[in-house]
C-alpha cells in the first residue's frame, strides 16, 4: 500500500473532510492511504497549517502525496504546510487544482492503480476542464 | 515609517506589538463585517485569533531582536490564523524579518524590508496590485516610503488610507470575493483594511517615540 500515492483531503469543514474521506474509502477501498483534516485551530470553519502538516506526515510516502482542497484558504494553507516540510518531503507533495469530492475520488482511483504523483494530479485536474 | 535620526532598535518590539494587537482587537468586528459583505466573514475572527496568539508570545517576542521577532511572529500567524490571511500575513512578516537590516536605521531600510515582504505576499497569493487585496495598501505604502524619506510616517499613513479607499471601486479577482464578480465592487477589501490598520498602528508608535 505504501507503494501508492497517498491522498490528503483538506476542507474548511471537518464534516466535509470526513465525509469526503468516507466516500473515497467506499469507492476506492483501502488500497490508498488517506488522511483528512478540516477546521481552524479553534475548531470552527477554516483550515489549519499544523493539522495539514500532520495529515501529510501521517500518510507520507516517497511515492507522493496528493492534496485535495476546497476553497482559497485551504489551498494557501496547504501550500504553506508543504513549504514547511523538509525539502525532500515537500518535493513529493502536490496540491491538485480540482473540485474536492470529485478530485479526491479521481485521484484515489488513479493512485490505487499505482500511478505516479504527476498522473494522479493530472487525473484529478482533468475534472477541472 | 521612521525619521532618519531614529532607529527602530530604540523602540521596544513590545510597543509595536502592543499597538498592532490593539488595532486588530478593536477592529475585529469591523473586519468581519467587511468580510461578510464580500468574503466568508471570518477575517476579523481569524486575525484576532492570530494577534491574540502574538500577544500571548509577547514576552518572547520582546526579547528577540527585530529580524528574529518578525520571523517568529510570522510563523505564529501562519500556524494560528486559520484562513488564507495566516500564510499571507505570516509570509509578509517572515520575509520582512529575513530582509531586516539590524538595526533598521532609516526609512530606506524599512522600505527594503517592506519590499521583501510584499514580494512574499505576491508569491503566496499569486496576486499583484489592483486585485482588491492587502497589496493595494502595502504597495502604495512602500512607494510612499521610497518617495518621502523626509516624512515617511505621514506619507505611509496617507498612502494606506488612499490605497484602502481605492479598493472600494476594484473588482476582486482573488480569494472568495472573486466569486462575487461585479458585486465585489463598492465594498472595501477586508485585507486592505487590516493592512491599513496595522500601518496606522505602527506609524503611531514610531511617530510618538
Amino acid at each position: 500500500m505504501t507503494g501508492n500515492v497517498s491522498i490528503v483531503i483538506v476542507s474548511h469543514s471537518p464534516k466535509v473532510a470526513e465525509g469526503t474521506a468516507d466516500m473515497v474509502r467506499q469507492m476506492v477501498g483501502e488500497e490508498v492511504r488517506l488522511a483528512h483534516c478540516g477546521g481552524d485551530p479553534d475548531g470552527g470553519l477554516g483550515t489549519n497549517v499544523g493539522a495539514i502538516m500532520e495529515a501529510i506526515e501521517a500518510v507520507y510516502s516517497p511515492k507522493g502525496v496528493a492534496i485535495l482542497v476546497d476553497l482559497g484558504g485551504a489551498e494557501t494553507n496547504s501550500e504553506m504546510a508543504r513549504e514547511m516540510l523538509p525539502a525532500e518531503k515537500a518535493a513529493h507533495v502536490a496540491i491538485c487544482n480540482a473540485p474536492l469530492v470529485e478530485g479526491a475520488i479521481m485521484a484515489a482511483t488513479e493512485a490505487s492503480g499505482g500511478a505516479d504523483l504527476e498522473a494522479v494530479r493530472a487525473t484529478a485536474e482533468e475534472f477541472q476542464a | 515609517m521612521i525619521r532618519k535620526e531614529r532607529k527602530v532598535s530604540d523602540m521596544h518590539n513590545g510597543k509595536l506589538l502592543e499597538a498592532a494587537v490593539a488595532a486588530i482587537r478593536e477592529h475585529a468586528d469591523e473586519l468581519t463585517a467587511l468580510d461578510q459583505a464580500i468574503g466568508d466573514g471570518d477575517h476579523g475572527i481569524n486575525m484576532k485569533r492570530g494577534f491574540d496568539a502574538l500577544a500571548e508570545a509577547a514576552g518572547e517576542l520582546e526579547r528577540l531582536e527585530l529580524p528574529a521577532a518578525l520571523q517568529k511572529a510570522g510563523m505564529i500567524l501562519v500556524m494560528k490564523v486559520g484562513g488564507a490571511s495566516g500564510p499571507l500575513y505570516g509570509s509578509l512578516l517572515m520575509a520582512m524579518g529575513k530582509a531586516a537590516a539590524h538595526p533598521p536605521a532609516s526609512a530606506d531600510d524599512v522600505a527594503g524590508m517592506l519590499k521583501a515582504g510584499i514580494e512574499a505576499v505576491k508569491a503566496r497569493g499569486r496576486s499583484d496590485a489592483g486585485a482588491k487585496t492587502m497589496l493595494d495598501v502595502l504597495i502604495p505604502v512602500l512607494q510612499a516610503l521610497e518617495s518621502h524619506p523626509e516624512d515617511p510616517c505621514a506619507a505611509a499613513v496617507r498612502a494606506a488610507d488612499d490605497g484602502l479607499e481605492a479598493t472600494r471601486g476594484m473588482l476582486a479577482t482573488k480569494g472568495r470575493a472573486s466569486f462575487l464578480g461585479e458585486r465585489s465592487i463598492g465594498h472595501l477589501d477586508p485585507g486592505a483594511r487590516s493592512s491599513a490598520l496595522l500601518v496606522h498602528a505602527i506609524c503611531n508608535v514610531l511617530e510618538d517615540s
